[in-house]
């Protein structure tokens, strides 16, 4: 089945939902497709549900968290087409000026859209951590850990250690500590001396006082729970042995300011930051830059986050990480945009009411440059061990890598070739980026020089049956 | 591995995995309702053979590859529990991967 559409907006995290809220506020149509089964995003998973089930968890989820209410309940005011638990997995291009074509999968049928603007809000994903171990059961993302406490109410037991540096952790830990879930230990690879690296951006910081103060107290929560905290940590590396079925982490050891460690551990939860996921824009051909501080691709976008291909925009994390408010403001900015170029607002009018969001993104934008200097992006994972594995679905280690490219393996598109690097089930999304890193720290190129895989349709795991009930052409 | 916060509302359900009844809530994904009854790894690793669990939980490393009904690469981690479902770990790498001679 095919049908036209002014707008599709993909993701209904913060960004999404606010874009579309102004698109269809102004009059477009608009079709809003996301993976999970209610809105939120990752940020604010599961909101309603727990608003409706467990509310007693509001109250150690937080209220960064509760905000999502606010934001779900602003969207579902709005008259979309909202299509949860809907997979997009091609964005077909049908030349210059020409509407888009977007395939998704619900329920196991294929639909295609085709739009005249495409909003990608596919928002952030976590850097993968390529340390020896990091594919044992029981090492995840604290992500995952926190994404599993919002949808499901479930939490680690025995030995929970967090192991890594940014704000992410440091909130999970807060929630934790706060639910009254015991946690192991806190392993902080945050460089010392973040107050004097970060020092220089605090003027600017002051702006954001309010989000400033925030994260003061969270540290302090920390600090005082009593929880072992091991700082300056580096070296990671996750221990496991066998269990019934398999293999199991069981100890994580590092070195601490000049010690080394090992200590038990039943749940590892890694984390390094957050990184724009590209993989709707790398499909589309969008040109992407690569961001020193926050070592990571973007897509290059102008002030409206329409991409270099004309009628694709991007809103929120996806064009780089300056966290959920700011995403709510983009996805506005966005949606006015979107909503201009159909034709039902005045230039004048969209300019206007933009105006406010992009004053309150730049109070929101103020505290990134000192929360990316208090905690950097990892350094080291261009140098890490050949022993470790970077590609998870084919497991290809950085030593194969490195291997491959002493025997002329160019590039992150020719390592597909050589090694079937990238290839897996997640479609390069868990090694692009260490790909990037080890191919830029081993040549000495520039990470922008090395670039990053071409993304090809599908990317999600379609059936057969799928795609053969498409129309002619789409693919 | 995890255990479950108090729950006062939400309702019971069932379904199988390998064969095995398990009980879980409504509103959990399928991945989280396996970690809650202490199932560790969901898959095997096609090159090594190696166990798998969940990673980023977000449908974003497909390490909670499940089969469902039927249907391989499901991402346990997006997918709502549903009552009576029939849940495998994924072999349909493995399989392929044995047909060509390994």
């Amino acid at each position: 089945m095919r049908s036209e559409v002014d707008v599709v907006v993909i993701g209904a995290g913060p960004a999404g939902m606010a874009a579309a809220v102004a698109a269809a506020g102004a009059g477009a149509g608009v079709v809003v497709l996301d993976e999970q089964v209610e809105p939120g995003g990752q940020i604010y998973r599961a909101i309603e549900s727990v608003e409706r089930n467990r509310p007693a968890d509001l109250s150690f989820l937080g209220d960064a968290y509760v905000h999502g209410s606010t934001v779900a309940g602003a969207f579902r005011a709005v008259r979309t087409d909202y299509r949860p638990a809907s997979t997009v997995w091609q964005v077909g291009d049908l030349g210059k000026g020409k509407r888009r074509d977007v395939v998704y999968s619900r329920n196991g049928a294929a639909e295609t859209l085709s739009v005249k603007h495409l909003v990608i809000a596919t928002g952030a994903l976590e850097r993968p951590v390529p340390i020896p171990g990091w594919t044992l059961p029981g090492v995840m993302t604290v992500g995952a850990v926190q994404s599993a406490l919002k949808t499901s109410g479930i939490y680690p037991t025995g030995n929970l250690v967090l192991a890594g540096s940014g704000p992410l952790m440091l909130q999970l830990a807060v929630q934790l500590i706060t639910a009254h879930v015991p946690i192991a230990a806190i392993v902080d690879t945050t460089p010392p001396g973040g107050l004097s690296r970060a020092f220089f951006h605090l003027p600017r910081a002051l702006a954001a006082g309010e989000t400033l103060l925030k994260g003061w107290r969270m540290l302090r929560t920390v600090n005082r729970s009593g929880v072992p905290i091991y700082r300056g940590a580096s070296h990671l590396q996750a221990h496991g042995s066998k269990q019934t079925r398999g293999e199991k982490v069981t100890s994580l050891s590092f070195r601490s300011q000049g010690t080394d460690y090992a200590i038990d551990a039943d749940v590892v939860a890694l984390h390094e930051g957050v990184t724009p996921n590209t993989q709707l824009t790398r499909l589309l051909q969008a040109e992407h830059r690569w961001d020193d501080r926050q070592r990571c691709f973007h897509p290059l976008t102008n002030q409206w986050g329409e991409t270099s291909e004309p009628g694709v925009y991007v809103a929120g994390d996806g064009g780089g990480i300056a966290g959920s408010l700011a995403a709510e403001r983009s996805g506005m900015i966005t949606g006015l945009a979107v909503a201009q170029s159909l034709g039902l607002l005045a230039e004048a009018a969209r300019d206007f009411i933009s105006e406010e969001q992009r004053m309150r993104r730049f109070i929101d934008l103020s505290i990134r440059p000192f929360l990316d200097s208090y905690y950097p992006a990892p350094n080291w994972i261009g140098k890490v061990g050949d022993d470790v594995i970077l590609c998870r679905c084919e497991e290809v280690t950085a030593g194969q890598l490195r291997a491959a490219m002493a025997h002329g393996c160019s590039g992150p598109n020719q390592a597909k070739s050589f090694l079937r690097c990238g290839m897996g089930a997640c479609q390069g999304r868990m090694c692009a980026a260490s790909v990037t890193e080890v191919m830029a720290a081993t040549s000495g190129a520039t990470p922008d020089a090395v670039g990053s895989f071409r993304i090809r349709p599908p990317i999600k795991p379609v059936t057969l049956a799928e795609v053969a009930a498409l129309e002619q052409g789409v693919l | 591995m995890f255990q479950r916060l108090p729950n006062l509302i939400r309702k019971p359900i069932s379904f199988s995995f390998e064969g095995q009844e398990i009980e879980a809530l409504e509103g959990d994904t399928l991945a989280s309702a396996l970690l809650a009854v202490g199932v560790s790894s969901l898959r095997d690793a096609p090159v090594s053979g190696t166990a798998r669990a969940p990673y980023c939980m977000i449908g974003v490393c497909f390490e909670c590859s499940v089969e469902i009904d039927g249907v391989s690469h499901q991402q346990a981690c997006l997918i709502p529990v549903c009552q009576d479902m029939d849940v495998r770990r994924q072999q349909a790498e493995k399989e392929a991967g044995d047909a060509l001679g390994g």
